[in-house]
């Protein structure tokens, strides 16, 4: 396997303090790396640079070699996909909110319709298409989001806690499925959560991160067992 | 009297200056409003300020200024356009400019502001962003456009001091209702005053139809 994406002593400061720092990072091409860390410690931060929507203040981030800031914005956006906490879709119907990515790349509409095919039926929301999204309720909502991500057949997929907003038996019956299409389809998927039961089902590697800095890097099992430090071993005595 | 030539053409112009007014703030007040709603610069606040302070700028203040600077005498009187539509449709420009420019920043920053960054890590470009953030505030964008037209069709301090009331001219329904008023001819200012609501009423009645259209959709 090769890096897809390597960082390599990024600093990101927001609001004039330190964010986030990381000395270096790198997520093989197809691998499920999950990013947990206490409230506020820099894991949506690390998430809106590798989308480049917002931009470091040292250091930089290679996407396949290359460095992120050296590309066209919307040329690598077109190569990622991104899913929020929320599901934060528009208000028109489930087709169209899952088609919407292809719309802004110009996708016909054969080609459209045969992946929005593909992917609502991988998300169980088929016999949703129809319907407005303020109809759906919030795990149906989530799998649009999720569909709405897939489709677009990114090279990097970027979670940021995506089933945190939702009821603890939808949470599950979300995370299996999609654990599912992550171990078929070999996508490099970066995956934000708190928990860390739910970063060990669906992830090859757990990266910690406290008070915007990486601590450790290492499968949940190895982190469980040995944390680089005591911040790590109080953060997941508190899981 | 109602139906009469003279009433038709003052309804008319009265609705031609008013509709383009109308026209040309939003296409000053979209993009402006959406640039002072979506942009993160210095001064924005003070701008966003000036605007909604603009929302309610004096009609009658907005008339002397225009007429000052139209004047045969003021900086634009080479124009000639002192006591023409083109005058009234400046001055009403420029009244319904910032409702339609605040009420869109308003619109716009009521979404959530994650949306932004959903649409652009969807792959969206900067203008497809903007063309589905209008899309989600189309409602309460709607609402801007109704209340922009609400405040120029029904001004009269601005056309009368621009315009001028002249017969068959620059006479418009409000200036034309301070005029029969002032003669004492009050049937006659009630009946245009009735024509005035009504249209006003079957304008916001079209709008607001589409709006409740949009909802459903």
């Amino acid at each position: 396997m090769s890096e897809l994406i390597s960082i390599r002593g990024l600093l990101i400061q927001r609001n004039g303090r330190d964010a986030l720092k990381i000395a270096s990072l790198g997520i093989e091409r197809g691998e499920t790396l999950a990013v947990v860390g206490p409230n506020g410690a820099g894991k949506s931060t690390l998430l809106l640079a590798l989308a480049h929507l917002i931009k470091p203040k040292h250091g930089g981030i290679l996407f396949n070699g290359k460095p992120i800031s050296h590309m066209n914005d919307l040329e690598y956006r077109r190569k990622i996909s991104f899913v929020f906490q929320d599901p934060l879709l528009m208000d028109m119907t489930v087709h169209h909110n899952i088609a919407l990515g292809l719309m802004f790349r110009g996708t016909n509409k054969d080609e459209m319709r045969a992946r929005v095919l593909r992917w609502s039926k991988a998300m169980g929301v088929e016999s949703l298409l129809g319907r407005r999204a303020g109809q759906l309720s919030g795990g149906e909502a989530q799998r649009v989001s999720l569909a709405r991500a897939f489709v677009l057949d990114p090279e990097l997929l970027l979670m940021d806690e995506p089933f945190s907003a939702v009821d603890p038996p939808t949470r599950s019956a979300l995370l299996k499925d999609l654990s599912d299409i992550l171990s078929q389809d070999h996508r490099t998927t970066i995956f934000v959560t708190h928990n860390l039961k739910e970063a060990a089902q669906i992830s090859h590697r757990v990266a910690v991160i406290i008070n915007g800095e990486l601590k450790q890097v290492g499968a949940p099992r190895e982190i469980k067992a040995k944390p680089a430090d005591q911040g790590v071993k109080e953060f997941l005595k508190e899981l | 009297m109602l139906f009469d030539n003279e009433i038709f053409q003052i309804t008319l112009l009265s609705l031609q200056v008013s509709a383009l007014a109308t026209l040309i703030s939003l296409l000053i007040g979209l993009p402006f409003g959406t640039w002072l709603a979506l942009g993160n610069f210095r001064g924005r606040s003070f701008m966003l300020s000036i605007v909604n302070t603009g929302m309610a700028l004096p009609p009658v203040v907005v008339g002397l200024v225009v007429a000052i600077s139209l004047w045969r005498s003021g900086p634009l009187g080479g124009l000639r356009l002192i006591y023409t539509p083109v005058a009234i449709i400046i001055a009403q420009t420029i009244i319904s400019a910032p409702v339609v420019m605040g009420l869109t920043a308003a619109a716009l920053e009521s979404l959530d502001p994650r949306l932004q960054q959903q649409l652009l890590g969807l792959g969206a470009s900067r203008l497809q962003m903007i063309w589905m953030l209008w899309r989600e505030a189309r409602l309460p964008l709607l609402a801007a456009l109704m209340a922009g037209f609400g405040s120029v069709i029904s001004e009269v301090g601005a056309s009368m001091m621009v315009g001028g009331n002249i017969r068959g001219q620059t006479r418009v329904l409000t200036t034309a209702i301070v005029l029969e008023t002032s003669k004492g001819e009050f049937d006659k200012a009630l009946a245009l005053s009735a024509l005035l609501l009504i249209l006003t009423y079957l304008i916001n009645l079209a709008l607001t139809l589409i709006q409740q259209r949009g909802q459903k959709k």
